[in-house]
């Protein structure tokens, strides 16, 4: 592990009784829900992770506790270093709290989360879909959602699917 | 197919002010088919007279299911997906996506393969720079820069069809290398690019940088500063434009950047102007680095010699029996990763384009995620264009440079 | 006034008048500035220097449908740009046609999934499908051209069948 990631993953070890595991120099932090928030602002505050790189989830379904990993990938300037906190959630369900008064950018990435993989974050400002219609049913980024694959037309079964088209009258 | 629903105030009520619910501010629906929103953005705007009090940009218009697509190959196959995310940077989105395969399976790079993809990642650069400067130019009126900048875009589209066969889909940047050596024409057609190059950039600059009809309509207009840069995820020219210094070329080195020489253009100004200077310097850095890597490139092979990721060469396949089954099986069911994540960054136009990366010990992505500036620096917009004109915020949209397919993926 | 003089100096033309109506709506088609994704971008590079799709009638894009009498669907379609998509293509005036440019417009080009249509034909009728993935802008320029055969070849029989 990189010497200056040392002190701020044994701040958090004590502070929160998390885990970290460690790849290709890398550290990944596995912190509960519900401590997501403090967790977010010490490291902000105290170690100058002024930036929330990326804000995303892991489905891995048909897992169901934890069915998800919201994953929270920051970088300070300062320091130059990056760090992942990983939130294990629940797939019934699955809420976090949301992280917008510690980061901006959390809103918009939040709103994703919902709306790709439907997981609620508590207390976000905006809570509608981002990307996806509004009446779009499903999220779509979990596993278990489709890929809504076409069959695609070639010479030989082109006449077959052709009748099925829904093309589009004037 | 769903219907358009027509905009009612009640559903964005905790997103106007309090006056819009009285009527007295109007809302008004700018986009998605607007020329100047840089595709189809759609932003509604609650204006009083001519003042923007609030601006709910609506994103998703292009949203294109990349990252689910992108699961469902496998990993040499995903990447063709990477060109089409921000398609004015084609070259950085193969890039930051072969370096997150890279580092999951842990490949090694040979010398001449990194010095080729920063020449060609720096002309990327270059182009979409050219892009957004012919297009804001448009945007504010200045109709001859468009045609300027496309004359030298198309220089350098020109050299990537010599070294990949495509204009702008390149899939150019391979798992361990590039898709194969460049022909002999391309140190000359670079050259001619450098020799003629900055003179260019003079021509823009006596057209546009002191031009007071230009300069009035940018300075102090859609001031960003520093901390809500921050804290919105803003990264790239629009963060160095607000006195910010970090580059990730500088910062964290890739692919030997390391060994050039190049300044971070920064301003403190974090206005529309300041955003239009750092870029017109980065077009001035990138070449100089364009120049010294092509005066460094050194020969050798151009992909690793490890054959579980990288196809052998065809010669090989006739006498040994390995290269074929290395041959048949990365073709026909790729390469395993390991089951673990990483998250790999880069510098691009717009600045860092990231890519998280989980594989599940199989040939095919478990997660990809990937981290686009242009989100993050939209994002910004409702706080920073609140009391302007709506015509600044045609400038103040322009200086942010967004592209769509980057917003909505 | 001049036009008597003009027409003494070059002699006088017979045409039928559905030829000269279609010639000149393929000399002065005004195509829809409706940018979507990657082929956008090689449409703009169309009407840029190096193409100048100007030499065939074309120099004027029209950011508005109502003033606008070719869509060139550049880029793929999502779902949630389709409706959009229609409504344009309602509000064009009578006659219009349509060019779905690249792969992604003609047929969901590599994007088979949930979020976009498989053929922009799904939404609009489509005269010309231009293939490439993007296109270049010749091919784009030959699209452009192959509309304009097909114009010339219309008759006022089909438009009063078709608006009856």
């Amino acid at each position: 592990m990189d010497k200056r990631l040392e002190p701020i993953v044994k701040d958090i070890q004590e502070k929160f009784s998390a885990t970290f595991d460690e790849f290709r120099d890398e550290v990944h932090v596995m912190v509960a829900p519900e401590q997501i928030v403090d967790v977010l602002t010490l490291l902000r505050d105290e170690h100058k992770f002024e930036l929330l790189s990326a804000l995303t989830a892991s489905d891995y379904f048909p897992q169901v506790a934890p069915r998800f990993h919201v994953i929270y990938q920051l970088s300070s300037l300062e320091k130059n270093i990056t760090l992942q906190i990983r939130v294990p959630v629940n797939g019934s369900s699955p809420k976090v709290p949301t992280v917008t008064r510690v980061y901006k950018v959390a809103n918009w990435r939040e709103r994703e989360l919902f709306d790709m993989f439907g997981i609620e974050c508590e207390g976000h400002p905006d809570p509608r879909r981002i990307l996806m219609p509004e009446d779009t049913e499903g999220h779509p980024l979990r596993k278990d959602f489709p890929l809504g694959y076409e069959e695609p037309q070639f010479t030989f079964n082109f006449d077959e699917i052709d009748l099925r088209k829904p093309y589009a009258k004037e | 197919m769903s219907q358009i629903e027509e905009v009612n105030v009640d559903q964005f009520k905790h997103l106007v002010s309090e006056r819009a619910l009285t009527g007295e501010t109007m809302l008004l629906n700018m986009g998605p088919q607007h020329p100047s929103t840089h595709g189809v953005l759609r932003l509604l705007l609650e204006l009083d007279g001519e003042i923007v009090v609030n601006c709910i940009p609506d994103i998703g218009f292009l949203h294109t299911g990349i990252e689910k697509n992108m699961e469902a190959k496998t990993y040499q196959k995903a990447e063709v997906m990477t060109d089409r995310l921000d398609y004015m940077n084609t070259m950085g989105n193969n890039l930051s996506y072969i370096m997150a395969v890279e580092k999951l399976v842990d490949l090694d790079v040979p010398p001449r393969a990194q010095a080729l993809r920063v020449i060609l990642v720096e002309l990327q650069r270059i182009a979409s720079h050219l892009v957004w400067l012919g297009t804001s130019g448009l945007d504010l009126g200045a109709m001859s820069m468009f045609l300027y900048c496309f004359r030298e875009r198309e220089q350098i589209l020109d050299i990537f069809e010599l070294v990949s066969g495509q204009r702008m889909m390149t899939t150019y940047i391979r798992p361990g290398g590039v898709w194969r050596d460049v022909p002999v024409e391309f140190e000359k057609a670079v050259r001619d690019f450098i020799k003629i190059f900055p003179k260019r950039i003079d021509e823009y600059e006596s057209l546009l940088t002191k031009n007071p009809l230009f300069v009035d309509r940018m300075v102090d207009i859609g001031y960003l500063s520093k901390e809500t840069a921050l804290s919105y995820g803003v990264t790239g020219p629009v963060l160095r434009a607000s006195g910010v210094n970090w580059d990730l070329r500088k910062a964290r080195p890739y692919m030997g950047y390391e060994q050039y020489d190049f300044n971070v253009p920064t301003r403190t100004e974090g206005d529309t102007y300041a955003r239009y200077v750092v870029r017109i310097d980065e077009l001035r850095e990138s070449l100089k680095i364009v120049e010294q890597a092509l005066n460094k490139l050194p020969m050798g092979l151009v992909h690793s010699q490890n054959r579980k990721f990288v196809p052998p060469p065809r010669s090989e396949i006739g006498t040994s029996m390995e290269a074929l089954i290395h041959h048949f099986k990365l073709w026909t069911e790729g390469f395993p990763a390991p089951k673990n994540s990483v998250y790999s960054a880069i510098e691009s136009p717009r600045g860092e384009l990231g890519m998280y990366l989980e594989g599940d010990g199989g040939p095919k992505p478990h997660r990809i995620h990937l981290r686009t500036p242009s989100f993050d620096n939209l994002g910004v917009i409702p706080e920073i264009v609140k009391g302007h004109l709506v015509a600044d915020l045609v400038a103040i949209l322009a200086s942010i440079d967004i592209v769509l397919g980057d917003i909505d993926r | 006034m001049g036009v008597e003089q003009k027409l003494g100096n070059m002699g006088v033309v017979t045409t039928s008048l559905e030829g000269m109506v279609n010639w000149s709506r393929t000399n002065a088609m005004w195509p829809m500035l409706f940018g979507l994704a990657c082929c956008a971008i090689e449409m703009m590079s169309a009407q840029a220097s190096d193409y100048d799709m100007s030499r065939f009638g074309m120099e004027l894009m029209r950011a508005s449908p109502r003033q606008s009498d070719l869509m060139i669907v550049a880029g793929r379609v999502s779902k949630k740009m389709g409706p959009v998509l229609r409504r344009l293509y309602d509000q064009m005036p009578e006659p219009k046609w349509v060019i779905a440019m690249g792969d992604c417009a003609s047929c969901g080009g590599v994007f088979n999934n949930y979020a976009i249509y498989q053929g922009v034909d799904e939404v609009v009728p489509v005269d010309v499908y231009v293939a490439g993935c993007p296109p270049r802008p010749e091919a784009l320029i030959h699209g452009v051209l192959t509309v304009y055969e097909k114009v010339k070849g219309e008759t006022f029989k089909q438009y009063a069948e078709k608006y009856k």
